[in-house]
């Protein structure tokens, strides 16, 4: 951390020397502290599934905080760092959507909202009366050109994926990633292998408890972004479990 | 340059506004009509002509025809007035078409707000017919109505729901409805055929009496046409049948003298 203690990080709206914005930079240090978040874009879908890391035992399972949200039938958003940021942006994402299809009279492509969440985002790291995002968001959908997938980092910079990964187990989940046949794979091979990474990724922090969170849009579902029906939840998180012990 | 006519060759008040320095909206001796510059709806332009809907054994089943009239010309043919509103409701419209397609952009935008928030909540015919109802009176409560007669039907939670909502917000519920001119030739028909037996009509009952009020409505109406669309909701959700022609009979009409061409 050689930037603390130069002055050039208390505020986004100041450079560096070197040419960089510290306030931006931290941003995603809040993402790679947090649960990881993985995005899939396979054959005629999307996944995208979520390690919830469960602070404390008292918390009622499932009942509160979800991590991926629905944007439009056919959007949906995963996100990884703070949570009420990323709250934030997924109902800025809805009104984008929602805005879109007023004026065009027609549903927004998941680019469409990815752009216009990006520069809602990037605004944030012009002044020095804001604070950046700390979330990274990866969208994910099923529009009238296929599945495509978006990551929006902090800096308001967004890329088209494959496999994203993002939060604490992202290296080891983009490696896992890397593996797959993405292009070959049914959203329904996908829910398993997305169950399987992230109970993987999870062996590097096994001293907390988590729920994995999964929501798919594909053929299987007509084209409308769900959460994983529970008996498909329930027999992915199993073959995960059951893969992990033969691994080891 | 002052667009608007009226102001064209009046002297301009020099005494108020000596160099032209007011926005020309904003300049007194300006004033277009006794509206203020607003003007509200006072009739309706393309319009649909009656909706029908009755209850069954299963559910309940409404009928439209394809028909927009531009006053008596009969300008569109192939306009569907039922529209699915989510999964358990049907909205069937008479009046104007454009305020139907506004009601429907609103419904369309509500159902995706509502599936957004993943509560495992969907709004039913219920619902929607009490947002219409609000709708509809908070906009003749500013003089400027949709000018619109609706039927919504649905099933839902294992009931039945068949409502209207017209323009000034007026709202009833029966087990037969029908709007428009239909309410005065159909509406005795569909008692008829459906009191007291709402709980055993089949679903090819139903749509018989439909077509035959229907067919009714195509000889009695002059803003009416024989292509027409049926929508049944029931357990499993919506559905919206194709166009469908009804099958007419014109023999009748020679017999009846200052009809077609006359032999004496």
């Amino acid at each position: 951390m050689t930037s603390i203690g130069t002055g050039y990080d208390l505020s986004a709206s100041t450079y560096s020397p070197d040419g960089r914005i510290f306030q931006v930079e931290y941003a995603s240090k809040a993402v790679d502290n947090s649960g990881t978040t993985i995005g899939l874009r396979v054959k005629d879908g999307i996944v995208l599934a979520v390690e919830k890391l469960v602070h404390s035992k008292l918390l009622v399972p499932g009942a509160s905080n979800r991590r991926i949200q629905t944007i439009d039938k056919h959007i949906g958003l995963a996100t990884a760092g703070y949570l009420a940021d990323g709250r934030h942006l997924a109902n800025r994402a809805r009104s984008e959507a929602s805005n879109f299809r007023e004026f065009y009279h027609s549903p927004p492509q998941v680019k469409d909202v990815t752009e216009r969440l990006g520069q809602y985002v990037q605004v944030y790291t012009l002044y020095s009366s804001v604070r950046p995002f700390g979330v990274s968001t990866i969208l994910g959908g099923v529009d009238k050109t296929g599945p495509n997938l978006y990551v929006v980092e902090p800096s308001g910079v967004f890329f088209g994926y494959h496999g994203a990964a993002v939060g604490k187990g992202r290296q080891l989940a983009k490696a896992e990633l890397e593996k797959l046949k993405l292009a070959e794979l049914s959203t329904r091979e996908a829910v398993f292998e997305v169950a399987r990474i992230i109970h993987l990724v999870h062996e590097d922090n096994k001293e907390k408890e988590f729920e994995l969170e999964m929501s798919w849009i594909g053929a299987e579902t007509q084209g409308i972004f769900l959460p994983v029906p529970k008996d498909l939840h329930q027999e992915a998180e199993e073959k995960a479990k059951a893969a992990l012990d033969n691994f080891e | 340059m002052d667009h608007f006519p009226t102001n064209w060759g009046r002297p301009r008040n020099d005494a108020f506004d000596a160099y032209g320095t007011y926005p020309i909206q904003q300049r007194p001796n300006n004033i277009k009509d006794n509206f203020n510059g607003v003007q509200r709806t006072q009739q309706p332009i393309v319009t649909g002509t009656s909706v029908l809907a009755i209850k069954y054994k299963d559910g309940i089943m409404m009928a439209a025809d394809n028909l927009a009239s531009y006053g008596s010309l009969a300008r569109f043919k192939d306009v569907q007035r039922l529209h699915a509103v989510g999964n358990h409701t049907v909205l069937g419209a008479s009046g104007d078409m454009s305020d139907f397609q506004y009601i429907q952009s609103l419904l369309d935008d509500l159902i995706i707000e509502e599936f957004t928030e993943q509560d495992e909540h969907t709004l039913g015919p219920a619902e929607i017919h009490e947002y219409l109802s609000q709708l509809m009176y908070g906009r003749r409560s500013k003089l400027n109505p949709l000018w619109n007669s609706l039927l919504v039907g649905g099933y839902k939670d294992g009931k039945r729901f068949l409502a209207y909502v017209d323009l000034l917000g007026t709202t009833y519920s029966a087990s037969t409805i029908a709007t428009g001119y239909g309410s005065y030739i159909a509406q005795p028909l569909l008692r008829k055929a459906v009191e007291g037996r709402e709980d055993t009509l089949t679903e090819r009952e139903a749509q018989a009496i439909l077509e035959e009020s229907l067919l009714v409505l195509f000889y009695r109406d002059a803003r009416s046409l024989d292509k027409y669309q049926i929508a049944k909701v029931t357990e499993s959700g919506v559905s919206i049948s194709e166009s469908m022609a009804l099958r007419t009979s014109w023999s009748f009409a020679e017999g009846i003298r200052g009809y077609g061409a006359q032999t004496q």
